[in-house]
């Protein structure tokens, strides 16, 4: 379980996010919606710790990841994947490389175990055979897999996704959909999607948050966004204008 | 390593010879007085090499090709998300990028610069020997005469500062590069230029501090 509480973050003075309030449950994907420079990323970066919020607290099963000290963030670093807008995977390393680095930093397992833990997740990605590639090698949808791969390859508690989706045609996007809806119900890890996409919000939203200049303005499942976006004029035009 | 020493060979001997063989051409050019013996061409080709051309010619040379590889590198790396990935996964990245980095600037350009020395005077070797200034027995007479290890522990000194001085402005450049291609060239261009200026000013330190008499 992933709380926020109480998050408030500035730059230079200028508030980008207000008293952002919420709940992530394991199992089920949650999504974080709403239109560019609303504060979506702004919002993750506190969550993994890329940024310091103001005030608030982000809580970990508990663990106040705001206010703990560097080793105990560190811990809670390793239970964390996360897939980047650009994959950020290490163009000097192979795919097989990518995948393994978390391994090979944190993980105290023979080079064989890594191998087969490296094998595995590629193979749960359906990359079985582009081990040896480098990522300039691959398509986008290919790195957005080996990305995925690479924040499994550890046993995460917590997967982040920015805009898994951004790039990528339709069927490919779909592919990402299912396999972070599969990923998240099979490790039964607390995953949290930022997307602009509606159609993957409406498709694989267990519970979206509706963000708007840095607030939350609307938080329910995907069956009742159609009728709040008809009381909420925000929420109706970003519908509108997404689909 | 294998990019900052092996990497610039090239580069290093062709400069290295060619200052080496100018160096020599223009001292002989200068020193037309019959009472001055001309295996003195070769003590100061030696020394002027040791003490200043190899370090300080070859580190302005290694800030363009190293220092803007470094930079560049590192900035791909921040614009990317790369940085940030690692941070995510609980890694010190300012660490896990600079320390590498900066322990091969270390190692390598000592040796480049030692290379560099004994380049450089070949270069007046050979150049003395093309233009008929002297026979090359001389030249090395000339600089035996007057070599003391303290002109190579003053070389290595500013080549081991230098080498601090690439690589570490170099990667913090690269490292708070924000934005996108058109700043990462920009870190590139500021790392050189940082580079260089840190460069001549330690130089003058260095200088100032062991060679005082």
């Amino acid at each position: 379980m992933l709380e926020i509480q109480g998050l408030n973050k500035s730059f230079s003075g200028k508030q980008v996010l207000f008293d952002i309030n919420a709940e992530f449950a394991p199992g089920k994907p949650n999504l974080i919606i709403g239109a560019s420079g609303g504060g979506k990323s702004v919002l993750l970066k506190c969550m993994v710790g890329l940024l310091k919020p103001e005030t608030g607290n982000i809580l970990y099963d508990g663990r106040d990841f705001v206010h703990l000290d560097y080793e105990q963030v560190k811990v809670i670093r390793q239970e964390i994947g996360m897939l980047f807008q650009g994959t950020a995977l290490f163009d000097s390393l192979t795919v097989a490389e990518n995948v393994g680095f978390p391994l090979k930093m944190f993980s105290k397992t023979s080079a064989a175990e890594m191998k087969d833990r490296v094998n595995f997740c590629l193979e749960r990605v359906q990359l079985g055979g582009a081990g040896d590639k480098y990522p300039a090698e691959i398509s986008g949808g290919m790195k957005k897999r080996v990305g995925i791969a690479r924040a499994i390859a550890m046993d995460i508690n917590y997967l982040f996704c920015d805009e898994p989706n951004s790039g990528l045609d339709p069927i490919t996007s779909r592919v990402i959909d299912e396999l972070l809806v599969d990923i998240t119900a099979e490790y039964g890890i607390t995953t949290v999607i930022i997307s602009h996409d509606m159609k993957s919000a409406l498709d694989i939203g267990a519970k979206i948050l509706f963000l708007y200049d840095g607030k939350i303005r609307w938080r329910g499942s995907k069956d009742a966004i159609h009728a709040a976006g008809k009381e909420i004029k925000e929420l109706g035009v970003f519908i509108n204008s997404s689909q | 390593m294998n990019n900052i020493g092996v990497g610039s060979l090239p580069i290093v001997a062709i400069i290295s010879i060619f200052v080496g063989a100018v160096t020599t051409v223009q001292t002989a050019f200068q020193l037309v007085s019959p009472l001055i013996p001309v295996k003195v061409i070769g003590t100061i080709v030696s020394d002027s090499s040791l003490l200043e051309l190899a370090p300080t010619i070859t580190c302005l040379v290694l800030a363009g090709k190293v220092g803007a590889n470094i930079a560049s590198e590192v900035g791909n790396m921040r614009v990317t998300e790369q940085i940030d990935a690692l941070e995510v996964m609980g890694i010190n990245s300012s660490g896990y990028l600079g320390l590498p980095k900066i322990i091969a600037g270390l190692i390598m350009i000592p040796c480049l610069i030692i290379f560099a020395n004994a380049l450089l005077i070949s270069g007046g070797i050979l150049a003395a020997q093309l233009t008929g200034i002297m026979p090359p027995s001389e030249f090395i007479q000339g600089a035996r005469d007057t070599f003391t290890f303290f002109t190579l522990t003053v070389s290595m000194t500013k080549a081991i500062v230098f080498a601090l001085v690439i690589t570490s402005i170099s990667t913090y450049e690269g490292y708070f590069a924000d934005g996108g291609a058109l700043e990462v060239g920009e870190a590139g261009t500021r790392a050189v230029t940082r580079s260089c200026i840190f460069i001549l000013f330690f130089d003058f330190v260095i200088a100032k501090i062991m060679l005082n008499a």
